[in-house]
């Protein structure tokens, strides 16, 4: 009855982790000055230079390549891979692909290209929704690939956004990963009946899964709003531990928007 | 023992080993052989690897070493028409029917499986309510499941998987959940099923009730193989595997069909 089998131990070389929590499938963990910055700090950053590079005209195209560059330089510090930086920005083709249009329908005076007659206006404006766009898709892409979400969170909280948006967010973030799970767990049952999900036709089916799903959800969120009631819960969510926040972080942080602006008051200057 | 070589294993898991994609490693080489007809519970501690043995039963997970084979047609994640056909041959009872029912009403539920297989019809009106019968709920054919109570949800989610007359019923944790009366009522059901089984248990009187043969999965192997009573009553065995009776519950004394 009783059996000792051979154990076969499979080669499973991994990169280390030290435990994920839920939602930060973006995060990359690594250990660098990006990432040991604490999350407001990084935020507030992230957000001036992107306004920077907003407001900068669009026809300084230097001031484009160094602020590509300065995004670069952060990413390089983090030690983040670029092929997965290159691969998360594809996010941004749908938002740019009507500034490909721009060009075509732009006011006068046009000029000659390959046959066709363009706008010059059109041009710059799309450039300008390009430049524009890509920078700031890689920002945010930094931050969020250097920044768990739950310390995000807390970040913004600290900096002043509603308690309230931080809990529904915060809700978002822990309960995505369950609803995710039931999904998956869903998709594991259909695909044992034999079915996957090809085309059109096969709508119905996903959307009555759906359906479930949402139903499934709405329920677990009023049993979890009984369970947090019964538990004393008053609308407001104490948070006892905060992140320490000193001035060399501020400064190491504003670093980048401060020679972003700079970079802008000279392209404003010299245009 | 001379018709096994006629008729294939209805499973036939071969050296299976496991790791997932985090590194972490489920499966340390599973060995496990089902003939028709029989009934075999799957016993272990949590996070033995069971649900990850029940999930390469049909080709839901691949296997890093290692084969399934089911009814003699090799489990493969590449080839998918053989895959489809290993779908219909394995049943698999998912713990929370929540997840198995979504359709509006238990019948298109029922059909959702035998439909992506093909049938329709009068033949697939009759391999539904055929599949509802079996499991007593015929009745509810037109109710949405969210209306039903638990022991009647997993009675349909029983059915989805018995309409398309599967080579073996796999069932996981078919017992949790239920009150007494309505696991019993599951017992009655699944002893008349004329079917091979799998069922993975922690609840060992159940084991013992309706499985005569239990093998219990350990640390990601085959630890033990053998008829239920005599597991149940292996004190030593019992405890090293982190297995417990009920309260009161004593194996000897039990009379078991």
């Amino acid at each position: 009855m009783k059996l000792s089998p051979e154990r076969v131990v499979l080669d499973t070389n991994n990169a280390h982790e030290h435990g994920h929590g839920v939602g930060d499938h973006l995060y990359v963990h690594r250990h660098s000055l990006v990432h040991d910055l604490p999350a407001q700090v990084k935020t507030v950053a992230a957000i001036v230079f992107i306004f920077v590079v907003v407001l900068t005209p669009v026809h300084a195209v230097g001031a484009f390549a160094v602020y590509l560059g300065l995004v670069f330089v952060v990413v390089k510090i983090a030690d983040l891979p670029f092929p997965l930086v290159l691969r998360r920005m594809l996010i941004e083709i749908p938002f740019v692909l009507f500034a490909v249009l721009m060009p075509f329908f732009g006011p006068e005076p046009r000029v000659e290209f390959l046959g066709l007659s363009l706008s010059q206006e059109g041009l710059w404006s799309a450039f300008g929704i390009l430049a524009k766009g890509t920078i700031g898709v890689a920002t945010s892409i930094t931050l969020a690939a250097t920044t768990r979400a739950r310390d995000l969170l807390q970040g913004l909280e600290t900096i002043g956004v509603p308690d309230l948006l931080v809990q529904i967010a915060s809700f978002m973030l822990r309960y995505s990963a369950v609803v995710t799970d039931d999904l998956s767990r869903m998709k594991v049952a259909r695909e044992s009946r034999g079915f996957s999900a090809t085309g059109v036709k096969h709508w119905k089916v996903l959307a009555n899964s759906a359906g479930a799903l949402f139903i499934r959800s709405y329920e677990r969120g009023e049993r979890v709003h009984l369970a947090m009631l019964s538990r004393g819960y008053n609308g407001t969510i104490i948070d006892l531990y905060k992140p320490v926040v000193t001035k060399k972080d501020w400064r190491t942080a504003m670093a980048l928007p401060i020679v972003a602006a700079s970079i802008m008051v000279i392209a404003w200057i010299t245009l | 023992m001379d018709h096994t070589l006629k008729t294939p294993p209805s499973l036939d898991v071969s050296g299976l080993a496991y790791a997932y994609p985090d590194g972490n490693q489920a499966l340390y080489g599973v060995n496990l052989q089902i003939q028709p007809g029989e009934r075999v519970a799957l016993l272990g501690p949590n996070g033995a690897g069971k649900t990850t043995l029940v999930m390469h039963l049909n080709g839901i997970l691949a296997a890093g070493l290692g084969t399934v084979h089911v009814g003699g047609l090799a489990v493969n994640t590449e080839d998918k028409d053989a895959l489809r056909e290993i779908r219909r041959r394995v049943g698999i009872v998912f713990q929370d029917p929540d997840d198995q029912l979504f359709m509006p009403t238990v019948r298109e539920d029922v059909a959702f499986g035998p439909i992506n297989m093909g049938v329709t019809g009068a033949e697939l009106e009759a391999q539904v309510m055929q599949a509802l019968e079996l499991v007593g709920m015929a009745d509810y054919a037109d109710r949405p499941p969210h209306h039903l109570s638990f022991g009647q949800r997993r009675r349909v989610a029983v059915a989805t998987v018995l309409a398309m007359k599967p080579e073996i019923l796999v069932l996981d944790e078919p017992s949790s959940n239920l009150d007494p009366a309505s696991r019993r009522e599951l017992a009655d059901i699944l002893r008349d099923l004329d079917i091979t089984l799998l069922m993975v248990t922690h609840d060992l009187p159940y084991a013992l009730e309706l499985c005569s043969r239990s093998v219990i999965l350990s640390q990601g192997t085959i630890v033990a193989d053998g008829k239920t009573i005599d597991i149940l009553c292996n004190d030593s065995l019992m405890a090293e595997n982190r297995l417990e009776l009920p309260f009161g519950f004593d194996p000897k004394n039990t009379l078991v069909k």
